[in-house]
């Protein structure tokens, strides 16, 4: 990333830290290198995503276990909960971190940096709600508006498929095509099967914007299918709850995204019809992965998207007092010495070094050997002031600072 | 305009000629007791061909030193289930040379399915030439824990002790495998294709060549039947022996291929007597007269690993292999126990002999003057890689072989890094050493750090003296 691109970095990152630990997050690291067996098994990435992680023997693999560079953010903070905080029961945990993902037209980049922020140990509406506004927030926070939230249903996914009388086998496969964001995988079926009721068929163009909606459906399939009724519950008062907060979503089945461990809401983030971030409830995992039964659902937000996206009359912010500091040969010590005093004083203090050309910078510094010691040029009321002390040259930037502070 | 194509050698080779010979192209010289590389047409004077291994088809033709290529579906889908954007095309189905990847288990290790292989917390070994194909069916049968071994061969011996299941070729609708082994699902189903680099297939006009390959009656196959005679099958019970051994039991790895006749002199000048080695029938499990000793064919490129693994306990391989393994995996158990002094054979750097350079220095010289890296093809990735990078060689590629590595010189690589013994192989292809990287000879191998029973400790040290004592030392 090039300067331009870290300052937007550091942006979207200070705005995601500032906000989840506001919220009550603590902040987590994960490794680089994991193991791939940590997401080989059912339930965690799906085989399309699994082709496009980096795999590889490590210097003692030759027992044939792989390594893999982390595809994925949520499997290894789950691993982390599991082998180091599981005591904690409650766990709100974020992290900033790069995953790594094969892609085939070399059109995007295969390192990718997200926030992830996961919410480990309940299994409430109030819980999901409450990843939902925090991502809401961060976004806010970082000044990106219009942002679009889409909700859909793992559990009402699985159940929808399974009846639709398919094998187990096929509803897998159809489960995967659906989270690998092919959103014709619904269509398909419908065609291949004219035998489904019109009922069922309506199920599957399940879009709507308000909780009567869901409502309907629970009416119209209490009775034939009871287990959808838990789950559409579930679903009811996690849009309740937003309508409640004055939340705006749009309900659409067919999202998600290569992971197969979501078991609940599945919320997604758009802005302009591009992905910005994502993320649900994945109440299975953590059991899975032999961490006992513990529910968590959580979020990423996708840096690399977010860093466009931000205006650059955002990044502007106050900037520091910047110095420029011309040092005589016969005055490197005292030169050097006001450089610290400046940077203890909160300024940034650059040497100029030979064969550099001054900058635009307000303020240029001459520190001789003879007096007077210092000349400070202010290229913006564009005089010279002669100075002795190092304290005196603090006091004249000190009093000049409510002026404009680049004349660029 | 030139165009270039790869023939395979081996199991398509005759009915590939065939069907070049049917379309008219006019190929000298390639026939199964070929020694040539490089043919020419007399129907297309633009055409030149050149013959490789099966296996490196694919691969050459990908990365476009051959506009097309003639070889089995599976070597393509290996290579393309790793690497889906290779600048492949499959052009069209042959026909012949027909096949199935299945994936077999043995009866005897209890195995009659793959269902709950996924879900088990044990590590499921899967042995296979095709290690790319038995990955990427690891993945999509969702098992949770798997190790790929690759293989230069002989998977069809491992399971079910020295591996749970093994991906191999077979006839369409074979039921039954040596070795008791049962398919368990059928992976691929190949046949022989000609494929076209994606490039050359854009943008160049090969029409004549291909049309000379399009069907017509002339090219209907002629009277030889297309698929093979059945081989003498093994018997389950061949690897009872093996199998029913007890715990403490010595597993002894023993090399295929051309050093089967002096490790059976050596063996029988120590006095171990092993009945049906070399076999007439392909047998991989023979028969050890000792006492708690059970063996198993398999290729020497393999049996480091293998006995790193803890598959085998000891091993007569080369230490070329042996070093091959130690460069990829530095702190690999395996050790040399004994030298056993035959199969001797060095190791050497080798470019064209009208290459203006007689060391490696020359050869770093010449490299900074050029602007493509280096292309350095071997059998012996690691070995290679290491060379090249602690000799500085700059910007360089590796290009993996399976072997006839000479032929790749010079078009398809700069250097080489081979085995040669006399040096007259390379001399006939107009090559010459510039380096000698060490010397091998066969070796006795076993692992450190095993914690073994006082009985194995017993059988394996007599297993070593009686070597040691036949080779003349006290």
């Amino acid at each position: 990333m090039t300067p331009e691109q870290m300052l937007r970095f550091r942006f979207v990152e200070k705005a995601f830290r500032r906000c989840c630990l506001k919220w009550g997050y603590e902040e987590v690291k994960t490794p680089v290198l994991e193991y791939l067996n940590l997401f080989t098994s059912t339930g965690t990435l799906t085989p399309a995503m699994l082709s496009k992680v980096y795999s590889f023997l490590d210097w003692d693999g030759w027992s044939g276990q792989r390594l893999v560079l982390r595809p994925d953010g949520t499997i290894p903070l789950a691993r982390l909960y599991i082998d180091n905080i599981a005591d904690k029961k409650l766990a709100r945990l974020f992290y900033t971190s790069n995953i790594f993902r094969f892609e085939e037209t070399g059109q995007e980049t295969r390192e990718r940096w997200q926030g992830g922020v996961e919410l480990i140990g309940i299994s409430s509406a109030l819980a999901d709600v409450e990843l939902i506004l925090l991502a809401l927030e961060v976004l806010a926070k970082m000044g990106i508006k219009s942002v679009e939230l889409k909700l859909s249903h793992a559990g009402l996914v699985r159940s929808l498929l399974s009846e639709l009388g398919l094998s187990d086998k096929e509803q897998a496969r159809i489960f995967d095509q659906v989270l690998d964001g092919d959103s014709e995988a619904f269509a398909r079926i419908k065609a291949e099967r004219p035998d489904l009721g019109r009922a069922m068929v309506s199920l599957l163009d399940l879009e709507g914007r308000t909780p009567g909606f869901l409502k309907n459906l629970r009416a119209l399939f209490g009775r034939s299918v009871p287990e959808l009724v838990p789950i559409v519950d579930d679903f009811i008062s996690i849009v309740e709850l937003l309508d409640a907060v004055g939340c705006d979503y749009q309900i659409d089945i067919t999202s998600g995204k290569g992971f197969e461990y979501y078991t609940g809401v599945i919320f997604q983030l758009f802005h302009n019809g591009d992905k910005i971030g994502g993320g649900g409830r994945y109440d299975a995992l953590i059991p899975l992965m032999g961490g006992g039964d513990i529910p968590a659902s959580g979020f990423a937000l996708y840096f690399d998207c977010l860093m466009n996206l931000i205006e650059p009359a955002a990044l502007a912010g106050p900037l520091e007092q910047r110095v420029l500091v011309k040092v005589e040969r016969e005055a490197v010590k005292k030169g050097l010495d006001i450089t610290a005093y400046l940077r203890d004083a909160g300024y940034v203090a650059e040497l100029l070094l030979e064969g550099q050309q001054p900058s635009n910078l307000r303020w240029l510094l001459d520190v001789r050997n003879e007096a007077p010691s210092f000349i400070m040029h202010d290229s913006l009321k564009i005089k010279d002031i002669e100075l002795e002390t190092a304290g005196e040259v603090l006091t004249l930037l000190g009093e000049s600072n409510g002026d404009k502070d680049s004349p660029a | 305009m030139a165009i270039k194509i790869a023939l395979p050698k081996g199991r398509l080779l005759e009915e590939t000629a065939d069907l070049l010979q049917r379309a008219g192209w006019g190929l000298s010289g390639y026939h199964k007791d070929t020694r040539l590389y490089r043919l020419g047409s007399n129907r297309f004077p633009a055409l030149s061909a050149k013959v490789f291994h099966e296996k490196d088809v694919p691969i050459q033709v990908a990365i476009g030193n051959y506009d097309l290529g003639v070889c089995g579906l599976d070597w393509i889908e290996e290579l393309l289930v790793k690497y889906p954007s290779s600048a492949l095309v499959k052009v069209k189905d042959l026909g012949y040379g027909g096949g199935v990847l299945y994936l077999v288990g043995c009866i005897s290790g209890g195995l009659s399915s793959l269902d709950g292989m996924g879900s088990s917390v044990s590590t499921v070994r899967i042995a296979s030439e095709y290690p790319n194909l038995a990955e990427s069916l690891a993945l999509n049968l969702r098992f949770r824990r798997f190790s790929v071994f690759p293989l230069w061969g002989g998977a069809e011996v491992y399971p079910p002790e020295s591996a749970d299941l093994a991906l191999i070729p077979g006839r369409i609708g074979e039921s039954h495998f040596d070795y008791g082994l049962l398919p368990l699902s059928e992976t691929l189903r190949y046949s022989a294709f000609l494929i076209a680099n994606r490039d050359s297939w854009e943008t160049k006009d090969m029409s004549e060549v291909l049309s000379s390959l399009e069907d017509n009656p002339a090219l209907a196959p002629g009277k030889k039947a297309s698929s093979p005679a059945p081989e003498s099958r093994m018997s389950a019970e061949v690897g009872q022996s093996y199998s029913a051994a007890d715990r403490d039991a010595v597993r002894l790895a023993l090399p295929d291929g051309h050093q089967q006749q002096p490790t059976l002199e050596l063996l029988v000048k120590a006095g171990i007597q092993v009945d049906d080695y070399p076999s007439l029938t392909g047998n991989r499990r023979p028969v050890v007269g000792l006492d708690g000793v059970v063996a198993k064919l398999i290729r020497p490129q393999d049996m480091p690993l293998q006995v790193a693994n803890g598959n085998f306990d000891l091993a007569i391989t080369g230490r070329d292999w042996v070093r091959e393994h130690l460069y990829q995996f530095p702190s690999s158990p395996i050790t040399e126990l004994l030298d056993l002094k035959f199969g001797w054979v060095k190791i050497v750097a080798v470019v064209v002999k009208d290459l203006p350079v007689s060391d490696i220095d020359g050869l770093r010289q010449l490299g900074i003057e050029r602007t493509v890296s280096f292309r350095v093809a071997s059998e012996y990735v690691n070995i290679a890689d290491k060379y090249a990078r602690d000799n500085h060689l700059g910007s360089y590629r590796i290009v993996p072989t399976w072997g006839a590595t000479e032929a790749f010189l010079p078009e398809d690589a700069d250097l080489l890094i081979e085995n040669t013994q006399t040096g007259q192989t390379l001399a006939k292809n107009n090559l010459k050493i510039i380096d000698t990287l060490f010397q091998s000879t066969a070796c006795l191998i076993g692992r450190t750090g095993s914690v073994l029973s006082s009985v194995k400790r017993k059988r394996m040290d007599a297993i070593i003296e009686s070597l040691r004592y036949a080779l003349g030392g006290t």
